[in-house]
This record gives structure tokens, sequence and C-alpha cells, in this order.
């Protein structure tokens, strides 16, 4: 929207009225939701996830297999646990440094702004549901409880897409359905939870993250 | 017993006579359209979106606000001025109906 069309004969507005439609809904959008957001992001953060996932394997087969040769030290399986959870601090910084990388990348060529209305209402919305289930997360392996975590971690993350589609690409919404779904089916099957994480959140990111860059930014 | 008829009965002679004047102006409808569907909106976020300039923007805000479609809240943001703006009740309606007779003049089409 420039400057003023120019008056029309006949169009009140200086423009039919389905464009003057077009137009306002358009805007309306363009100024409630977030989208630069880009689906290279996804297939960034998905192959973060993934790579994660491989290390965390290795060394959680390292681990069994020194059990059945020296037996349990809690030694050992407090290393166990620093070691995971310095991966998983590594994956969250990686993915998030990716993810808004290509995000930033998108917006600059668009000429959009990265941090504006849009994006701080969708960051504020996404994080609401995320850090409540990472607090939650913190207060399970306090108590040793890691039975759900990758069950815990799928469906919060899955709510806080919910919650944030309504900021960006309504699409963001099925990926947050099918984290919740495969979290809640990760609940039944948990000596395959590390599995279960790693399609969440390696595989889906990267089937979403191309199917979006499909839809929205191939040309 | 109405000073204006209600709005379907204006329509239904000719749907032109409910169109809004105020929202002629391209400008004033984006302005009206952004805060639809934001609660409340600051000034550089609104020049952002609508790719205008200071000057126009604000004579435009200033029509709205004198019609009494939008609520202007001044604050401030560290030393800078931060000017949000937001709907009034009037101006949601006046542009709900602004935007009923467009779609009633597009049925017509049809």
């Amino acid at each position: 929207m420039k400057e003023e069309n120019p008056v029309r004969p006949g169009h009140p507005g200086g423009q039919p009225p389905l464009e003057t439609i077009q137009d306002i809904k358009r805007i309306m959008e363009r100024s409630s939701r977030f989208i630069s957001l880009s689906g290279l992001s996804g297939i960034a953060a998905g192959i973060c996830a993934l790579a994660g996932a491989f290390f965390a394997k290795q060394i959680l087969d390292n681990y069994y297999s020194q059990i059945n040769k020296v037996g349990f030290t809690s030694i050992s399986f407090h290393k166990l646990k620093l070691d995971i959870l310095l991966i998983a601090m590594f994956i969250l910084i990686t993915a998030l440094v990716t993810a808004f990388y290509f995000t930033w990348r998108k917006a600059h060529h668009d000429k959009q702004p990265v941090w504006n209305n849009t994006s701080k209402r969708l960051t504020v919305n996404l994080f609401i549901p995320l850090v409540a289930g990472g607090l939650f997360i913190l207060a399970m392996l306090q108590n040793d409880d890691w039975h759900y975590i990758s069950s815990v971690s799928l469906v919060f993350y899955g709510l806080a897409l919910v919650n944030a589609s309504k900021y960006t690409f309504t699409d963001v919404r099925y990926l947050g359905y099918c984290e919740i779904i495969l979290g809640l089916l990760s609940t039944q099957y948990i000596s395959y939870g590390l599995y279960f994480w790693a399609f969440g959140f390696g595989v889906l990111h990267i089937i979403y993250g191309f199917a979006m860059w499909w839809k929205y930014e191939r040309n | 017993m109405y000073k204006n008829p209600p709005l379907g009965d204006r329509d239904m002679k000719n749907p032109i006579t409910g169109l809004n004047k105020v929202f002629d102006n391209r400008i004033r409808l984006g302005v009206m359209s952004i805060l639809m569907v934001n609660e409340e909106i600051n000034f550089n976020d609104l020049k952002q979106m609508l790719e205008v300039t200071d000057g126009n923007l604000a004579t435009h805000l200033l029509n709205l606000e004198e019609n009494g479609y939008l609520k202007v809240k001044k604050g401030f943001i560290g030393k800078k001025t931060n000017t949000t703006y937001s709907v009034t009740k009037a101006g949601e309606k006046s542009f709900t109906d602004h935007i009923t007779s467009l779609e009633n003049m597009i049925k017509g089409i049809k």
C-alpha cells in the first residue's frame, strides 16, 4: 500500500470491491502472523536432532556394555546423566541457532524485519508451553524419573506448536498434532523413548520443513 | 423512527450508500484492517506495514481518531515516545458495516 489509487469512476475507494476485500485479508494476515519462518529452519533443526539422538545412542550403548562388564556404579550413572544432558543442551542450542539463521535469511530476503510485533507474539506463545514442559522434565530428572522424558517433551512441544500456530503459518498446527500423538503413543513403548524422540524431533521436522519449503519457498 | 435506516434496508436499494466515506482512503482502510486483528499496535509497526511516510500516516490516524474510530495511548519506552493505537467499539462497527456492504456489492455482481 503506497499512495491512494486514482479514483476509478463507478468504484468507491478507487478499486473494485473484491480487490479491496482481498487487500484487507492480505494485510490482516501479514500484520497478525509471522510468515518469514523458513522450511529450511525445520530441516536444520531436524538434522541437529537426528545427530544428537545418534550420539546419545552411542553413549547409552557404551554405558550398557560397561554395566555388563563391570556392573552398575553410581559414578558411571552420574556420568551418563551428565553426558546426555550436555548433548541435549548442545542440540537445543545448535537447533535454535541454525533455525534462527534460515528464518533470518528468509526475512532478510523478503525485506521484512525478523523481530517485530508478530515474531514477538509467536515467540511468547511458543515458549509458554515449552518452558513449562522444560521445567516439568527437570523436575522429573530431579526425582530420577526418566521413563517419560521423551513422551513429555514430545507432548509439550506439540502443544507449544499448536498454540504458536495462531501466530504463523497454520500448517504448524499439523506438525503439533503429530508430535502430541507421537508423544502419547510413546508412553506405551517406554523402552523405545529415544527412537520416538528421534522420529518426532528429527524425521517429522525434516518432513515438515521440506513440505513448507516446497509449498512457500521453492522459487 | 430511524434517522438512518438499518444497513440491510439501505443495501437493497443501493449498496454504495452502505459504504463509509472514511474508508475510501486505502491507508485508513489499511490501518483499520490491521487494528481489527491486533489488540494494539504502535506507530512504527503501522508505518512499516503500510509503507507510508510519517506525515502521511499521522494525518490519516488523526482523521480516524477524530471520527472516534481509534483509541490513542501515548507512552514511553525509555526516553522515546511510543504511541499505540487500538480500535474503538464504534470503529469496529463501522468497519464491519463497510465490509458487509462491500461483500453485498460482490454478491450483487455475481
